[in-house]
């Protein structure tokens, strides 16, 4: 079959596609974004997670049959274009994955930062204040990272939400 | 395999009676694992999702009518308060990415003796809404689990929605796992009090071939439990509960964890849950409502 949804902000369309294919192997292998990581293939390690309309999902167990006409955000979508003929620039928790130290092997990291980015956008970035590092953690319970032991990934987490709750205007 | 896109409950009735074996597909979260590892290949995936009425909460008279494709997220932001027990659950399923895909009708379609949903619909004497092209039906979730992923659902059944009676009475829920996140339970118990009919209700999960209640235990506590004061139950009482509720139990070794230790484990959970039930018992006499 053939299946058409927005793709980073983009119309995309892939043929031949099989009933139980899911959206990670589209992405993959059809689409040309490789950002997505295939690893279990069942929820348990988040590094294939995307933003399926808006709310974050592993896209391993989302079957591409159903993203017709849905709008996915992959890591790749994640740095934003500043303005007109402007660079586009990394997402503050990619900055602060960066900065921190939060990437050894890089397996799990886009899948850590689109759910970092989602956290950060439902919290600091709407006002709601920088999330407690239990809140950080727990949000990002369903992202293994076999290298880093977690430690500079929270603080990743933390710092970006931060800048970006000074920039909403918030208290930090 | 065909790929099915009904976009009316209607037509997805339509075609679950003309493919009957054909798999409904919301959330994903265990008919993909089950494609990305060959372990099934049926001939067309159903998807729901398109059908905004599965999607739906509603309150009806205080009852909750929980949509079949409410994702657990959607519990816990939403009607959560409508059901205790059921939204504790909720917040300890898998993970955030699969709290926000997973659904409770998904939890109960596949009928795995650990879904993390069936303890509470058990304890809290949920409905379960069937639909089909042959009309409507509702199936106490007593009455909803046959065998191990058997049901009372028929081949060319869909499940619809459940229904959740208004909270009388305090509600809790509680499992053991390795870890707090991406774990399938040991063990799990639910208990919800109904202050009304003076009544109790239990949940057991991964400890026999289907959920379970313990219904010996239901009805000593009812007896036994002091309702005009939620007085902090004696000492024997508290112990009692919980040999009856682990008596309920018929758990296998696995890998996961021995029949043994989950026997003694829903006797501990069983003993914290009445605790906590009765002191949000007492709680709740002082403010006027007894409701959670």
């Amino acid at each position: 079959m053939r299946v058409t949804f927005t793709v980073n902000g983009e119309e995309a369309s892939a043929d031949g596609v099989w009933a139980g294919e899911s959206l990670l192997y589209v992405l993959r292998e059809r689409l040309g974004l490789p950002g997505s990581k295939n690893a279990c293939e069942q929820g348990e390690c988040g590094s294939c997670t995307v933003y399926l309309d808006g709310v974050t999902a592993c896209s391993c167990m989302v079957a591409a049959g159903q993203c017709e006409g849905r709008d996915v955000r992959t890591v790749e979508g994640l740095a934003e274009q500043g303005g007109e003929g402007a660079e586009r620039r990394l997402a503050a928790v990619q900055e602060a994955f960066v900065e921190m130290g939060a990437v050894q092997c890089g397996f799990c990291t886009p899948g850590l930062l689109v759910q970092s980015h989602d956290l950060i956008a439902r919290t600091a970035a709407a006002g709601r204040g920088v999330p407690a590092d239990a809140e950080i953690r727990e949000a990002l319970a369903g992202n293994l990272c076999r290298c880093t032991g977690y430690e500079k990934i929270i603080d990743a987490v933390r710092v970006a939400a931060e800048r970006e709750a000074a920039e909403a205007g918030e208290a930090v | 395999m065909d790929f099915l896109r009904p976009s009316t409950l209607e037509e997805a009735l339509a075609a679950k009676s003309e493919r009957p074996a054909g798999v409904p597909i919301m959330g994903g979260t265990d008919v993909m694992v089950d494609l990305n590892f060959d372990r099934s290949r049926p001939p067309a995936l159903i998807d729901l999702t398109r059908i905004a009425e599965l999607r739906e909460w509603s309150l009806e008279g205080g009852a909750l009518r929980l949509g079949a494709g409410v994702s657990y997220t959607r519990v816990i932001d939403g009607p959560g308060a409508h059901a205790p027990a059921l939204a504790q659950a909720s917040r300890s399923v898998a993970s955030p990415q699969i709290r926000n895909r997973g659904t409770v009708g998904g939890n109960l379609g596949g009928a795995s003796p650990a879904g993390d949903c069936h303890p509470p619909l058990l304890a809290a004497g949920a409905v379960v809404e069937l639909a089909s092209v042959r009309g409507v039906r509702r199936v106490p979730a007593r009455d909803f689990y046959l065998g191990p992923r058997r049901t009372a659902r028929q081949d060319d059944e869909l499940i619809t929605a459940v229904l959740l009676p208004r909270p009388a009475g305090p509600q809790h829920f509680s499992k053991i796992g390795t870890r707090n996140a991406m774990v399938i339970a040991v063990a799990a118990f639910a208990l919800a009090l109904d202050a009304e009919k003076r009544t109790v209700g239990t949940g057991l999960g991964s400890v026999a071939p289907t959920p379970v209640r313990a219904e010996e235990a239901e009805e000593f506590l009812a007896a036994e439990f002091d309702w005009d004061t939620g007085a902090p139950p004696a000492e024997p009482v508290v112990r009692r509960f919980g040999e009856l509720a682990a008596s309920a139990t018929r758990p296998i070794d696995d890998q996961r964890g021995s029949a043994e230790y989950r026997r003694h484990a829903v006797g501990v959970m069983a003993r914290r849950a009445l605790a906590w039930a009765a002191a949000e018992y007492r709680g709740g006499l002082g403010g006027g409502t007894r409701c959670a």
